[in-house]
This record gives C-alpha cells, structure tokens and sequence, in this order.
C-alpha cells in the first residue's frame, strides 16, 4: 500500500510536467500577445521601440526554451511570477479569488450528495416505481439542463417573486455568514444540480447490482430487518463507486464554474480564467491551468486511495 | 415416435427491422430519437418553418412580449426569438454532429492503435491522454479556441468545431482501447498476423468492427456534451459570434442586460438547449441499453 502510494505520487510529476508543456506551448500558439494587446488597446499609436522595451521587462524577448525553464525552476521555489497584465503577484491574484470559488464548490457539493444518495436509494429501491421515474427524469433533466441558464432562471425567480437580486459584493462567511451564503448559495444551486444528477444515477444503479447479490439474499434469508439489509449491507457497498464520481465531479467542478460565475458577476477563478485567455496573460493562464490540473490529479490520487481504504477487498500493489 | 410438423409456435420469429426492434425494448429511447428527427428538420429546413428571418431587425418591435406575432417574443433588436430558435438547431446540430463525429472518430482510431500495438506505443499514448485528461473539459476548450481562432467555412467555425471535439478525444480512446484490448487477445487475431496480414487489414477489418458498438454509444452522448458545450462556449463569447443565431449566444450580450425586464429572451433558448440535450442522453441511454446493457460512459 505504501508502495502503491508512493509510486503514484511520483507518477504524478510526469503528468503534471506534460501539463506544463502543454499549456505552455498552446499559450505561445495564441495569436498576438499581450504586450500589443495592452498598448494599443485604446487604438493609440504606439512606437516600435516602446513594444519592445515592454517585451524585455516581461522576458517575452528571451528563446522560449529558456522561458519555459525559468518558469518551471520558479514553480519549484514557489514563484509563479506577476500577472503580465495587473503587474501583481500571481498567487496574490488567484488566492483572493480562490476562496469564493471553493466555497461554491463545496457548498454545491454537500447539497449534491444530500440529495443524490437518498433520492438515488430511494429510486433503486422501488424500482420502475412512479418514483423512479420522477426520480431519474429529475436526474437525466439535470445532466441536460446547462448550469449557467439555471442560474439566470433562479435569478428571475428571485427577482419576480421576491423582488430581491442577490449582494454583489463578496464578504467571506466568517465575517458576514448571512451576507456571504445569501450570495452563494444559489451559483452552489446552479452548479450543484447537475452534480445531484450524476450522483443520483450513479447510486441508483450501483445499488440496483448490489441489490442483486447473494449476501443481501442470505442476510434477508437469515431475518435481517429490511431496514438494516439496506443501510448496512446494500447502501455500504453500492457507496464505493457512488465516492468515485463524487470525487471526479468535484475537481470538474472548477469547469462548471467558469460559466457560472459570469451569470452571477462572481469575482472567482473562474472568471478569472476566461479573462486571463482573453488577454494572453501567460503567466496567469498557466498557473491556473497548473493549479487546476494539480487539483484534479490529486483529487484523483485521493479517490483511488479512499476507495482501499473503504473497501478492504482492494490491495493497490 | 411421430413426425411433428413445425407449429406456429417453434417458428423462428421473422427478424423486424432493427429500428422497430429498438422502439419496442426502449420507448423512451425512441421519444428522444423522435425529437431529434423533429429538430433535424427543422434545422434543415428552416427557411420554410422559421416565420421570420433571424437577422431582420425590428425596431418598431423591440423587446416584444410573446404574441401570435411572435410566439417567443422578440430580443433586444427586434429579432424574432422562435425564428432564432428554429435556425439555432441548424447551427447546435451541425456543431454537435461534427465534434462528435471528429472527436469520438479521432479517439476511436487512438484507441484502437494503442490497443493494437500495445508495448511504449500504448504507454506513450496513454500518458499523453492522462495528461488531456488533467484538464476540465471547458478550460481545455477554451485554450483551443484561443489558439486556433476563428476559421469560418460556409457557416460554421471549424476552429471551434475541433476545439470541443479535442476534449473528448482522450475519454473516447480510453473506452475504446479497453475494448479493442479484449478482442487483440482473441486467436483469430493471431492467426490473421499468422497469416500474414498487414496491421492495417488487421486493425480496419478484424478489431475496428468490433468495437463499433462502444464507439456509438460514445458518439450519441457525446453529441449532448458537445452541444452543451457549445452553448456554453457561445455564451462566453468564446464560441459562436454575432449574427449566427446559436442558442447559447442567445443568453449572452444584450440578454444578460434585459433579460430581468424580457424574460422570454432567455427562457426559450434555454429550454430549446436542455430539450436537444435531454433527447440525446435519453437517446443514447437507450442505444447503450439496447446495444450493450454492461456499457457504462
């Protein structure tokens, strides 16, 4: 099991590196860069020399090879370098706006699962039941239904029925919590439904097999109140696949959001994103790719490990 | 011991078309496909169902509530909002049928190569695609789009086209390679390499037939993704442009700022995405189902 651990870790420098490549290498593919995006943004005239003076302080003069590598060797120390476009530090950036967007996302993720799990129970146990199928028309609606759009209807909902727009402001919970969830539970809403849907499938069909197994028949057979057959022995084991996609969803989630965020004028590392793409801010652009693709790689790693340790039947060797 | 003549009931039962075969073991299967249809033409046909053009501005009737006029209202140029409807599933369509076709065609013959081959092919490949994996499927669309820019060919922007599809490469590959490693392992493909068949006969006409049914299942579903993702592209601003009516720019630009006083601008494009979506995933439940019962994407 150590080994196993240890074995993917290292597996992960690889990937995250071929990560790295790629974002860089696509990055420098962009047409126009953002030294001429920035100086001639007002239609001015700018002079050839002041372009170039610009592109020295930026070090966007240099071979790419060697940007490439002052890039990576300051990722090692924990430098990802100054935003090409705000001058400021890239961590200072992405870290004012990373609290928001994780907070959305685990926000949306416990609503997700409160509902996924008992409504997917609930649909596998009576199956082709009227529930059931209430239950997975409200799951495969959900997988159909695009994030951002629920968030414009939920919006008018608010607005026609209450005549109330959510704060626009972003206060982090511990200061103002009743200012801050009035803000985001309802991006969390509009991202989390999607999510339910997935789960909900999943724990419906994976219980749905477990149901078919011989030790649920034999703890029935034994006399095992229905009750305890289900929670104990049939949910249990039907819960392993149900974590993976729980696991998987929420690294995406990042994705999911960077729409959201633009319905709901969100200031996250989503939005944050579609700008930096717009403006060829490279630096930003690849430490946010770098930030997300280390997140799902490592949300991956965690899911793999989590699965061994609830289900003693898989031995990672 | 008498001689019994074959009754009615130990007939083998006349094989039906394939299509009314689906409708009866999947009917919801089938309302999807049947929704699809209806799009399908008027997608094609829009010229003859729109009652507007989708690029006439109206002044006189901007903003206009739903009315026998117009049956969804008008936008924020006086635009008829149905028409606009009716020509987005041209373009949502198009969009979805291409990157699908590119992406799951593209992964599909990754896959099967890796599989075939096996050794540091496989690994090469395999690690290339756990890095494609490593991003969220938006943020690797996005960088595409941003590369490539645009490149319009009678409509439709290629460029955007092969940006969605890119994403999908890497999970199609990876379903496709499991499923052609099972069948390289199979002695008929050893005595087709014994008899000295090149790899391409090998790969075209043994392993690729065999996985055709994995290869349409992914296709279907990820028409659905691809369309969704589209929409959202578009209403970035990042996908389709200004004035090619598409469901997704339909909710952005002038909708974000009226929508709160003309909510009819943005519901019906929304509705018109999550019932094309809707129908391809009951659809492509359905082929799954019916095709391969133990297939899970």
């Amino acid at each position: 099991m150590l080994r196993y651990t240890f074995h993917r870790l290292l597996l992960m420098i690889p990937t995250l590196l071929g990560v790295a490549v790629l974002v860089f290498v696509l990055l420098r593919m962009m047409p126009g860069d953002i030294v001429e995006l920035r100086l001639l943004m007002d239609g001015g005239q700018v002079s050839p020399e002041a372009l170039a003076t610009e592109r020295v302080r930026l070090g966007l003069d240099k071979p790419f090879w060697l940007q490439f590598y002052d890039w990576i060797t300051g990722i090692m120390v924990g430098d990802f370098g100054t935003s090409m476009w705000t001058g400021r530090p890239v961590i200072e950036e992405i870290g004012s706006r990373l609290g928001l967007s994780l907070q959305v996302a685990v926000m949306a993720t416990i609503l997700a699962v409160s509902i996924a799990i008992p409504l997917g129970t609930i649909s596998a146990l009576y199956k082709d039941s009227w529930i059931d199928h209430v239950v997975r028309i409200f799951a495969i609606a959900g997988l159909a239904v695009p994030s951002f759009w629920l968030g414009m209807v939920i919006i008018l909902l608010l607005l026609y029925n209450f005549q109330w727009i959510p704060p626009l402001t972003y206060v982090p919970i511990w200061e103002d919590p009743i200012h801050n969830l009035s803000q985001l539970i309802w991006p969390a809403i509009a991202v989390g439904y999607r999510y339910s849907a997935v789960a909900t499938r999943m724990t419906r069909s994976t219980l749905l097999e477990v149901l078919q197994e011989d030790y649920i028949r034999t703890a029935r057979a034994k006399g095992v109140y229905e009750r305890l057959v289900i929670s104990r022995h049939a949910v249990r084991n039907a819960l392993l696949p149900v974590v993976t996609v729980i696991g998987l969803e929420f690294a995406f989630l990042i994705g999911g959001l960077v729409v959201t965020e633009q319905v709901f004028n969100l200031n996250g590392i989503g939005k944050l994103f579609v700008e930096t793409v717009t403006r060829n801010d490279y630096t930003m652009v690849q430490a946010l790719v770098m930030l997300v693709a280390a997140f799902f790689i490592t949300v991956n790693f965690v899911v793999d490990l989590l699965y061994a340790a609830l289900d003693p039947r898989i031995r990672y060797r | 011991m008498t001689m019994v003549s074959p009754d009615a009931a130990f007939r083998p039962r006349q094989p039906r078309h394939p299509v009314i075969e689906f409708a009866r073991a999947q009917p919801t299967g089938m309302a999807g496909l049947a929704f699809i249809v209806i799009l399908f033409v008027a997608g094609v046909f829009a010229d003859f169902v729109a009652p507007y053009d989708p690029l006439t501005l109206d002044y006189g009737a901007m903003l206009a509530p739903p009315s026998w006029e117009h049956w969804m209202g008008t936008d924020a140029f006086g635009r008829d909002v149905f028409s606009r409807i009716i020509y987005g599933a041209r373009t949502a369509l198009a969009v979805g049928f291409l990157a699908s076709l590119f992406g799951s065609g593209i992964g599909a013959a990754i896959g099967v190569v890796s599989a075939y081959f096996g050794g540091r092919i496989d690994m090469a490949i395999e690690r290339f695609m756990d890095i494609l994996l490593s991003f969220p499927i938006i943020v690797l669309a996005l960088a595409v789009v941003a590369v490539l820019g645009k490149f319009p060919v009678g409509g439709l922007d290629l460029n955007l086209i092969v940006a969605i599809a890119i994403p999908m490469i890497p999970k199609v590959a990876r379903v496709v390679r499991s499923a052609a490693l099972a069948i390289r392992g199979l002695p008929y493909i050893d005595a087709a390499r014994a008899a000295g068949y090149h790899h391409s006969r090998i790969i075209f006409r043994h392993i690729a037939p065999n996985v055709v049914a994995p290869f349409l299942i992914m296709f279907t579903a990820f028409i659905a993704q691809a369309i969704l993702l589209e929409a959202s592209l578009s209403f970035l601003g990042l996908g389709v442009t200004e004035p090619t009516p598409a469901w997704g720019l339909m909710l952005s630009g002038t909708s974000q700022e009226f929508y709160s006083q003309a909510p009819w601008m943005i519901l019906f494009p929304g509705v018109a995405i999550s019932l094309a979506v809707f129908a391809f995933n009951l659809f492509g439940d359905a082929l799954r189902d019916y095709l391969d019962p133990r297939f899970k994407v």
